[in-house]
This record gives C-alpha cells, sequence and structure tokens, in this order.
C-alpha cells in the first residue's frame, strides 16, 4: 500500500466506526421510505414527473443566460434586487454590504448548500456580524464546527446522545437536554429569540420562478418562513442553475423533491414567495403596539444568483448534467458505500454522494473531486434514484478520466505504457492499469494456468501485489481455468438439429476465463430450450477500464465488440450475456461509447441469461426440459447494474416456475464492485457493505442454496458466507449435480 | 379544476395527525372558541360572510401578544383533499406570523375551497399567479424535525395544527 493509500484507508476505518452506524440507519431509511412512497403514487406517475423534470432542467439550462435576465426584470418590477455573483467572494462581499447597509448586527439563516459553498458564515463573521443557522440539522454542526455529512440532512452522522453532550457542553442549560424532545425545545428557543433580533434573514431557494420573480423553499421546521418574514431584510442566495420558467414548470419538482429526499408527498412547508411579501414588517422593538409593532420598515428583497464555475459547466457537454441536480440526496441514500461511509469520506468541500463530484469537479476542480470519486463503483444504483435522470455515475467516470489525464506521468507509467495494450496516456496509474487492462492478465493467467495460480497465491507474489498494485492480501484471487469457455464451446458440436432461436452467447472476461462452468451452464441450458448457441470469438466489453475512467480504452474495446456481435444480430442472432456488468455495457454505457445506430441495435437485441430463459418459457419452451426446483430454497442476490435495467424479476420468476422457493435479498450493493474490494484501502469499506447482505443471508444460508448473478457478488458472498455461491443459471443446468 | 371532498380531506388529515372538523357558516365562531387554547391570535379571514371580529383572539396583535400566544387563527383559501395541505397566503393581516409562532395553529378552510390533489392546487396556483396574489406556503401538518436524533414535532412552526372545514350553505 502506498502512504496515501494508508491514510484512506486509516480515515475510512475512523469514519466507519464513528460515523458508520448512524449514517446507515438515517440513509437507509432516508432510502426505503423513498422507495415505498414512489410504489404509494405510482411508478408510471413518479417516471412521467422525472421525465418531465429532466426537460424543464435541460431547457432552462440551455437557455440561461435569458431565464437571468427575465428573472432580474421581474424581482426588481416587485421592487427587489438581484445580484449576480462571479464567485463566492463576490458573493459574500454583496451579502456584508446588505447587511452594512442596514447597520446589522445578526444574520440568521436557512439551511443552504450554496452558502455553505460560499463558506458565506466564516466570510460574515470575519466582518463582524454574528450568524445563525437556524435549521437545526445546520444548528447542529456549527456547534459542533463541523462540515455537513449529507446534503439533506447535515447532521445525520450524529446520535442523539452525541448531540446531548455537545449542547449541554456548550450551552450548559439548566436541564438536561437528554430527549430529541428537550433538544428541539431548547433550540427553537434559542434560536427564536436570535430570528426575532436578526436584521437579516438569509434562505436558500431549491427553485427560483423567472417569470414572476418568486423563490420557492422545501422545508419541514418551518425555520425557512421565520427567515424569511421576520428580519426586514430577505436575502435569498441560489446558484443561478435554479432558475426554472415560470410557476407553469414547478410542479413536477413539487412532486419529486421530497418524495426523492425523504419519502415524503409533500414537504410540511413549500413555500412560494415573491418577495417583498405583503406581510406586514414587525418591529419588536415596540411590542406592545398592535399591528405587529406598527412599524414603518419597507421590505428588503436581494435575491444573489451565484455563477462559481456554473457558466463554465453549462459549457461542459460532460458536467452540464450536475446543474439539473436538486440537491434531494438520493444519490447519497441508494449508494451502498455511502451508506457505509457517509458524505465525511464521500464528499468534497461542501458536496456529498455520487452527484458530488460532479459539483466538486465544476466548482472547486478535479483535485477536490480525485479525494474521493474512487468512492463511485459505477454500481448506478442511483441512476433510477435521481429525479431529474443525471446519469451520475458517467460523470464520476468522466471526472476520473480527467483525474488520470491530469496526472503527471511519473517514470513507471512512461515504462508500463509500452508493454499494456491501452489506449491510455501516461499518468493513470500502475493499478488503474492493471485493474482496466484485467482482459490481458486473465488471458496471460489462463493460458499458464493453473502454474499462474499457483505462483499467483503464494506469500511472496501477494506481498508485491499488496505493495505495487495495491491488491489486498486478505482477498482470494480469481483461479483462472486452462481450458477457456470459448475453447470448451469450439471443441464441441452444436446439440440442437431445429432451433427455435440462435443464440450468441457473450463470453465476457471473467465467465471466459475464471467462472467457465456458468457460461457452459448457459449453453446447455439454452440448447434444452432449443436454442442454436453459438460462443463468439470476441473479448471484453470495456467494463474494466471504463471502471477506472480509461475511457478511451473502453470506446475501442466498445467498437469491437460491438462490430463482431453486430454481424451476429445481423444473421438473425440474439446476443445473450451472463455477466450482468457486460449486459448493463451494452444497454447503458454503450450509448456514450458508440455511434447511436449501432448502440440501439445491441440494445434492442441483447439480453440478460434469465432474462432470455423467462422469454423462451413465456414463448412455449418447455421448462420440463430443465430440472425441477422441487420447492428448494435459493437465497437470491441480483446484480446492481441488473436491477438499475429492472431485470431482477426475470431471475425470480424463472426459478418460481421451476419449483423454488426464492428468497431475495435487497440491499443496493454486495460492495465488491469489480476491483473495489480487491483495492487496500477499500477493503474494511467493501467488507462493511457486503456484511449487511451477508447478515440478510445468514439465516438462510442453511436451508438455502445462495446464488448470484455478478462475479463479483459470488465472490463477496463466497468471502463472507461459505465459498459456493452460483449462477442462478447453473441451477438450471441439465447435466447439472 | 375540481373540487376535493371533504371527507378525502379529513381522511388525509388524520394521517398527519392533525384533527378537523367540519361545521356549518353560523358554527365557526363556536367552533373556534372551543378549539382555542388561550391566549390567542389570529388574522381575519379572507371569505365574504365569515370573520373572526366575535371569536376569542386578538386580530392585528402586538409582537408580545403574538409571542405569548398559543394559539393562532387563520384562513386558507384552497386545501388539497389528497395531502390534507392548506395554503397560507402572505397577507397584509399578518397570516404568516399567526401561523407561525403560537404552538397550536387553527386553520379555517371553506369546503368549496378545497382541490382534488397536487395537480388541482397548481392550477389554482397559476389561476392566482394571473391575478398577481404570488405568495403562499402550502403548510401540510404540524413542522417537524429528525435533526435531533429522533422524529419531533414543533419545530420553529407549530405543534399542532386543527383545520375547521366550513361547509356550504345549503
Amino acid at each position: 500500500m502506498s502512504e496515501s493509500q494508508q491514510l484512506d484507508a486509516d480515515r475510512i476505518r475512523t469514519l466507519l466506526e464513528s460515523e458508520g452506524d448512524e449514517i446507515k440507519e438515517n440513509t437507509r431509511l432516508f432510502n426505503s421510505e423513498r422507495y415505498n412512497a414512489v410504489k404509494a403514487v405510482g411508478e408510471g406517475a413518479h417516471e412521467d414527473n422525472r421525465s418531465q423534470a429532466r426537460e424543464i432542467k435541460a431547457d432552462a439550462i440551455e437557455r440561461l443566460p435569458e431565464l437571468i435576465d427575465r428573472t432580474r426584470k421581474a424581482v426588481e418590477a416587485n421592487g427587489g434586487t438581484v445580484y449576480v455573483a462571479d464567485d463566492a467572494e463576490d458573493a459574500n462581499r454583496y451579502l456584508a454590504e446588505v447587511a452594512d447597509d442596514v447597520d446589522a448586527d445578526s444574520v440568521v439563516k436557512s439551511k443552504s448548500m450554496t452558502t455553505e459553498e460560499m463558506d458565506l458564515n466564516e466570510a460574515l463573521e470575519a466582518d463582524g456580524f454574528d450568524v445563525w443557522e437556524t435549521d437545526l440539522g445546520e444548528f447542529v454542526i456549527q456547534v459542533a464546527e463541523e462540515a455537513p455529512s449529507h446534503i439533506v440532512g447535515p447532521s445525520l452522522h450524529k446520535s442523539r446522545e452525541e448531540i446531548t453532550k455537545l449542547f449541554e457542553e456548550e450551552f450548559d442549560p439548566d436541564e438536561s437536554l437528554d430527549s430529541a424532545e428537550k433538544l428541539t425545545a431548547f433550540a427553537r428557543e434559542y434560536l427564536g429569540e436570535c430570528i426575532d433580533d436578526a436584521e437579516v434573514g438569509v434562505t436558500g431557494a431549491n427553485f427560483v420562478l423567472a417569470e414572476s420573480g418568486s423563490i420557492a423553499l422545501v422545508t419541514n421546521e418551518g425555520n425557512a418562513r421565520k427567515c424569511a418574514s421576520i428580519p426586514d431584510t430577505h436575502v435569498a442566495v441560489a446558484g443561478i442553475e435554479k432558475i426554472i420558467p415560470s410557476i407553469a414548470e414547478l410542479e413536477p419538482f413539487a412532486e419529486l423533491i421530497s418524495r426523492s429526499a425523504t419519502g415524503q408527498d409533500i414537504p410540511q412547508y413549500l413555500s412560494l414567495l415573491t418577495p417583498p411579501v405583503d406581510t406586514p414588517a414587525i418591529d419588536f422593538d415596540s411590542s406592545d403596539e398592535p399591528h405587529f409593532g406598527n412599524g414603518d420598515a419597507d421590505r428588503d428583497f436581494h435575491l444573489v444568483l451565484l455563477d462559481n464555475g456554473r457558466r463554465e459547466m453549462c459549457e461542459d457537454d460532460d458536467l452540464r448534467e450536475t446543474l439539473y441536480c436538486i440537491r434531494c440526496g438520493a444519490c447519497a441514500n441508494s449508494c451502498a458505500n455511502f451508506q457505509s461511509v457517509g458524505g465525511h469520506a464521500f464528499g468534497g468541500e461542501t458536496y456529498t454522494g455520487g452527484i458530488a463530484t460532479g459539483w466538486e469537479a465544476g466548482i472547486e476542480g478535479n483535485d477536490v473531486a480525485a479525494e474521493f470519486n474512487d468512492l463511485c463503483t459505477g454500481c448506478s444504483r442511483c441512476v433510477n434514484a435521481c429525479p431529474v435522470k443525471i446519469d451520475i455515475p458517467w460523470i464520476n467516470t468522466v471526472v476520473r478520466d480527467r483525474i488520470n489525464r491530469g496526472k503527471d506521468p511519473g517514470f513507471d507509467d512512461v515504462l508500463v505504457d509500452g508493454l499494456v495494450p491501452d489506449e491510455e496516456e501516461p499518468g493513470t496509474s500502475l493499478r488503474k492499469r492493471f485493474f482496466g487492462n484485467f482482459e490481458a492478465v486473465a488471458r496471460i493467467g489462463s493460458a499458464t494456468a493453473p502454474l499462474s495460480n499457483a505462483v499467483a497465491s503464494t506469500g511472496p507474489a501477494r506481498k508485491v501485489m499488496e505493495s505495487v498494485l495495491g491488491i489486498d492480501a486478505r482477498r482470494d484471487l480469481p483461479a483462472f481455468r486452462r481450458t477457456t469457455l470459448r475453447e470448451w464451446a469450439a471443441s464441441r458440436e452444436s446439440r440442437v438439429a431445429d432451433p427455435e432461436r440462435r443464440v450468441a452467447l457473450y463470453p465476457d472476461v471473467y465467465t471466459n476465463y475464471v467462472r467457465a462452468e456458468r457460461g457452459k451452464a448457459a449453453v446447455r441450458v439454452l440448447e434444452a430450450l432449443d436454442c442454436e448457441v453459438v460462443v463468439p470469438d470476441v473479448g471484453g466489453s470495456g467494463r474494466a477500464p471504463l471502471s477506472q475512467g480509461m475511457i478511451a480504452t473502453a470506446e475501442k474495446k466498445a467498437e469491437t465488440v460491438a462490430e463482431s456481435l453486430l454481424t451476429y444480430v445481423e444473421d438473425g442472432y440474439d446476443v445473450v450475456a451472463v455477466e450482468p456488468s457486460d449486459l448493463a455495457m451494452f444497454r447503458r454505457e454503450y450509448e456514450k461509447l458508440l455511434p447511436e445506430a449501432a448502440y440501439e441495435r445491441l440494445d434492442g437485441n441483447s439480453y440478460e441469461v434469465l432474462e432470455y430463459a423467462y422469454g423462451l418459457l413465456e414463448n412455449g419452451a418447455d421448462p420440463d426440459a430443465l430440472p425441477a426446483g422441487d420447492g428448494d430454497g435459493v437465497a437470491y442476490h441480483s446484480h446492481c447494474q441488473q436491477r438499475t435495467l429492472g431485470l431482477e424479476g426475470y431471475t425470480e420468476a424463472v426459478l418460481e416456475r421451476l419449483g423454488y422457493d426464492v428468497f431475495t435479498s435487497d440491499v443496493e450493493c454486495c460492495g465488491m464492485a469489480g476491483s473495489f474490494g480487491y483495492k487496500s484501502e477499500y477493503y474494511d469499506l467493501s467488507i462493511d457493505v457486503g456484511e449487511t447482505l451477508a447478515d440478510q443471508f445468514e439465516g438462510a444460508a442453511d436451508e438455502r442454496t445462495v446464488v448470484a448473478s455478478g462475479t463479483s457478488c459470488m465472490e463477496q458472498l463466497d468471502s463472507l458466507l461459505s465459498p459456493e455461491t452460483r449462477h442462478p443459471v447453473e441451477l438450471l443446468d441439465p447435466e447439472r449435480q | 379544476m375540481s373540487t376535493g371532498s371533504v371527507e378525502k380531506f379529513q381522511q388525509s388529515l388524520s394521517r398527519l395527525d392533525t384533527a378537523s372538523t367540519a361545521v356549518a357558516p353560523d358554527e365557526l365562531v363556536s367552533t373556534v372558541a372551543d378549539l382555542v387554547e388561550p391566549p390567542a391570535v389570529g388574522a381575519e379571514l379572507p371569505f365574504d360572510g365569515l370573520s373572526l371580529a366575535d371569536a376569542p383572539v386578538t386580530l392585528d396583535p402586538s409582537p408580545s401578544r403574538l409571542s405569548e400566544a398559543v394559539t393562532g387563527v387563520s384562513g386558507s383559501r384552497m386545501g388539497i383533499a389528497s395531502l390534507g395541505t392548506v395554503a397560507v397566503e402572505s397577507r397584509a393581516e399578518g397570516d404568516e406570523f399567526i401561523a407561525l409562532y403560537p404552538e397550536r395553529h387553527v386553520v379555517v378552510v371553506r369546503a368549496s375551497d378545497l382541490r382534488t390533489d397536487l395537480s388541482d392546487a397548481f392550477g389554482w396556483l397559476r389561476a392566482e399567479f394571473e391575478e398577481d396574489r404570488q405568495s403562499f406556503i402550502l403548510a401540510t401538518g404540524p413542522s417537524s424535525t429528525g435533526d435531533m436524533g429522533a422524529l419531533v414535532q414543533g419545530v420553529h412552526g407549530p405543534e399542532e395544527v386543527h383545520v375547521i372545514i366550513v361547509r356550504d350553505n345549503e
């Protein structure tokens, strides 16, 4: 392990211990509530809202200059002021001037990630103003002097007991604050006085409506309502990307934002404010005068629109989508790694979770994104969770590629560059190139098996792998097969004389060189269901290099694979894949890597093996050609990317049809995620994530056969339970032992 | 725009732990009196023929009366049956403060002002925006937070909400 990896491993281990329990409990609660809420409103209705919301955002970002202009005109016509700030410093300076102009002593704030991004509190405090966060979560981390660990729940890494200790030390209250109720009551009273006394109230804005010059705020506590109405001066701070055309476009977002964030149908308070509002100013200095003190103060409103790198993001074809983000935190809640380690590891200067890579790369730069970007394994569970359909894994991959390319090549890199068969520039780390070129490793390993396996597993070899490549010695290495799936298939005759369908079974790298038995089972199952099966001589899909951010290499592989497989498609073959992560390449990532026509053709003609078997059985194939389940129990873990494609149900349906009793896990990911779990600094995290899955299966594993669709999932389950995990297609194998 | 049903609205409110009472117009004042825990403040209702003038609430209160009040009574010109939501309008009568400071918020909404769902409510909002009435809080249940380690109701806003639904004269 290199020194920087060691630092990462220690940091992760510390966070797993100190914050992991609270993060797990809270993010998983948000996540399951989101699933429940989406189910309750109906997948179709939810999907319609997502499509509409994405379209509105894409259009708004496309014509942002015009919308900024319209917003300015509307706010000014209402009697307010708009200030477009180039960067954080510019915005902070403007806010200090506003506070100065009204002789403010103190400023109260409601929750705003944009002001976190600006470090507004520090800037105002340096200018002599008192600043109070009034959202209770923000208040907790203000008192603790910490950074938010989650976009929606900034303090969700803290237990009630920790907050009690923190508040009792800080405020020395007369009574113990030993319950959430007492803490809330204390904060309500304390902050209530701060709000009544403040001259300036700062809020964020979840949405800005250009046509009417309105802001929309989504809150549950009521503090944003107070910050916007009690001080005479209200400053709303929002990134320029928050603008949508008008009230007519707000509806899908009102449907989506709380449902995606916390599983609520609607927030406690959805404020639509077109300031200066008609609510009278309140004057606590004349506290016995009727009409709220009969003050003669006018309400003053400022809208600060922050650029801070956003206009450049608009011009960046890969980062632009980040600007569609409505900051609901669903990408964090649906992320298995985030659920374990939280935003203090999986986050940058301000933002946390999967989308943080886009924000931090755009606002702070790639060096900040580089600190946590590798925690995204590309499992893609956030893709369906995102209310505006941002391809968050792709943003993470692109930034990883940029980070690779931005690194100064060292001597090692130049040396390696001539030896590896990839398309990368020197700079990409040796380890990334090792994992990215796994196909080449597997080819050599297989050709020299079993000697290669024996050598690789010796102590000295593992030591070298750990120190040079950062491959954790606690992980078992894949054992390469001397006879590959392709060689086996080439040596046998087709068994089906008059086939119903013709199948090109894709020999992914793992199935070909390591898990050949599941490939053989797939061939026999498809033949039993009257298919002619060929195993084409075709290489890796590009999944491995893509996962390391080696996009040029992945693109090259995609072109080669598509060219080969599409000739089979032209000849009337269906493409069937055993490994879900490769199928997901064909059906998702190839959209980014291939010309549109080639992507669509392959996407439309490729299937996961159990999805395909399901289709065959539905169309009249004889289930009696496969061994019956006879009520036997199966514990099934589907693959993350397979679930994102909506394909988990086919495996369950086929197994049930054959008479198995199926118990399916509901964790987002197994935690292995390709090379991720092999990397020394992530070993503890990978095991922590995997243990949730193992816990679900532990009771069931004695009576049930454990099956998993993905190679990584099988490896993780093998190491956590017992080394007998199989692919579901192996249960269907007519030659099954 | 369709009108949401009183029954559906009351069901939604009960899911939010929010009590509700449906009354005839001439029962309003006595119902408010029953539901008010003193001291109480109010914002005059935005409806013709319905007033809080005879109810035991201080209208247009001083800041100290507002701060001391246990109950605040205000009206809502729109309710959402499927969600149990009411609209608090930013008016010169101070609805926003009345609905925010006291621990108990009593809201008066007319049955004829109920909308079926959020989509209907947005139809209403768009029409209001056209008429230059453009500041509303869609409030659903009491204020709440999970930030102190468990779900607690009653944060910066009310801890308890009671909705009075005024039926149409028949």
